[in-house]
């Protein structure tokens, strides 16, 4: 299990927020978030005790805990063993450990070929 | 007699089967599927399939459905079946789980949403009260034309077959993984009906007249037996 590095923005598992999160640096989420999640050039890691009720915009998402809502990842999305998904995932590339929970649909867009 | 009985049946005793991988011999095992290798062919010569995956949550089935450029899918019903809050008692009074709030909660799509549905070994360790509903729900988000996958024990694999999770490595090649049950997407750490202490247990098995009966409104059946006492059944609506 990762811990959170440090620098990093987090809600800790005590933590309750409801609305509209927005940023421009990585967040870590380890408490309970409703709402939407927009990180367009950062990440979003749900930590282990997470349990976020959001659509989320970010670069790249990695959960350890529970996520219900819809994920689109520029980059990249890691489903981790204890991960439990509900929703559907538009990302470049994803990973998944075996164990992990998806409820959703999974689509993969492939990054815009330079000329 | 039955609309699949009236349609085309074929029976085949066909390769599949499996055999461990030497490796890792008490996790691992890999499996050839007639039925899989039927299934590819179509997926091969189409583009964007919508392929329903009821299967545990595989990796490796994500990667080969999107590298061909189909949407996959994923819903694990079998653990979402160990939902605590759809315990109910049926008219005998016997346990039972509602298969209403089932359905309210499981395989919503529109109707005739998918291509290919991938049932892998569900029915076969999916509560008594659920089957008959979700194969009905299964049918209704099928195209016409759509195809299904399923694994059935024959009573020789015996009452303590565990449960496996598929991934699909080749064509006709599956790896298959024994599931452990953890916990379940809702917190409990163990099933309501259908789980013993580390796994989902074997329900019931269906002869050929069963699983004829309980595809009954599709188009037609076509069975493929397995070595390892599996028996493939490749259903179109």
């Amino acid at each position: 299990m990762s811990a959170p590095a440090s620098g990093l923005a987090q809600i800790g598992k005590s933590v309750f927020v409801k609305g509209e999160l927005s940023g421009s640096e990585d967040l870590y989420v380890d408490g309970q978030v409703e709402g939407s999640i927009a990180l367009k050039a950062n990440s979003l890691t749900v930590g282990p005790n997470g349990q976020v009720k959001a659509s989320i915009d970010a670069k790249g998402v990695v959960v350890q805990g529970k996520l219900e809502g819809n994920i689109q990842a520029s980059d990249r999305v890691e489903l981790r063993k204890s991960a439990i998904v509900t929703g559907d995932i538009s990302t470049q590339r994803i990973s998944i450990e075996e164990g992990a929970y998806l409820k959703g649909k999974v689509d993969i867009h492939r990054a815009d070929v330079k000329s | 007699m039955s609309s699949v009985s009236q349609n085309f049946m074929k029976l085949f005793r066909g390769s599949s089967g499996s055999e461990t991988v030497p490796e890792q011999a008490s996790q691992k095992l890999s499996r050839r599927s007639s039925g899989l290798g039927e299934l590819s062919r179509a997926w091969e010569a189409a583009e964007g399939m919508c392929i329903l995956d009821l299967g545990s949550t595989s990796a490796n089935n994500i990667r080969h459905f999107t590298e061909r450029g189909h949407k996959i899918y994923s819903e694990d019903l079998l653990t979402a079946s160990t939902d605590p809050e759809l315990a109910t008692t049926d008219e005998q009074g016997n346990a039972a789980l509602d298969s209403r709030k089932f359905l309210a909660d499981n395989l919503v799509y529109p109707a005739a949403h998918f291509d290919v549905v991938l049932c892998w070994n569900l029915p076969d360790y999916l509560d008594e009260s659920l089957v008959k509903p979700v194969v009905g729900r299964l049918w209704s988000v099928l195209k016409p034309g759509g195809m299904l996958l399923a694994y059935f024990h024959t009573r020789d694999a015996g009452p303590d077959s565990p449960c496996h999770r598929f991934h699909i490595v080749g064509p006709d090649n599956l790896e298959m993984t024994k599931i452990t049950l953890r916990r379940d997407p809702h917190g409990s750490s163990k099933g309501v009906v259908n789980t013993s202490t580390d796994g989902f247990q074997l329900q019931r098995v269906f002869n050929n007249r069963h699983i004829e009966n309980l595809f009954r409104d599709f188009a037609s059946i076509k069975f493929f037996l397995a070595r390892d006492n599996i028996r493939e059944v490749l259903v179109v609506r």
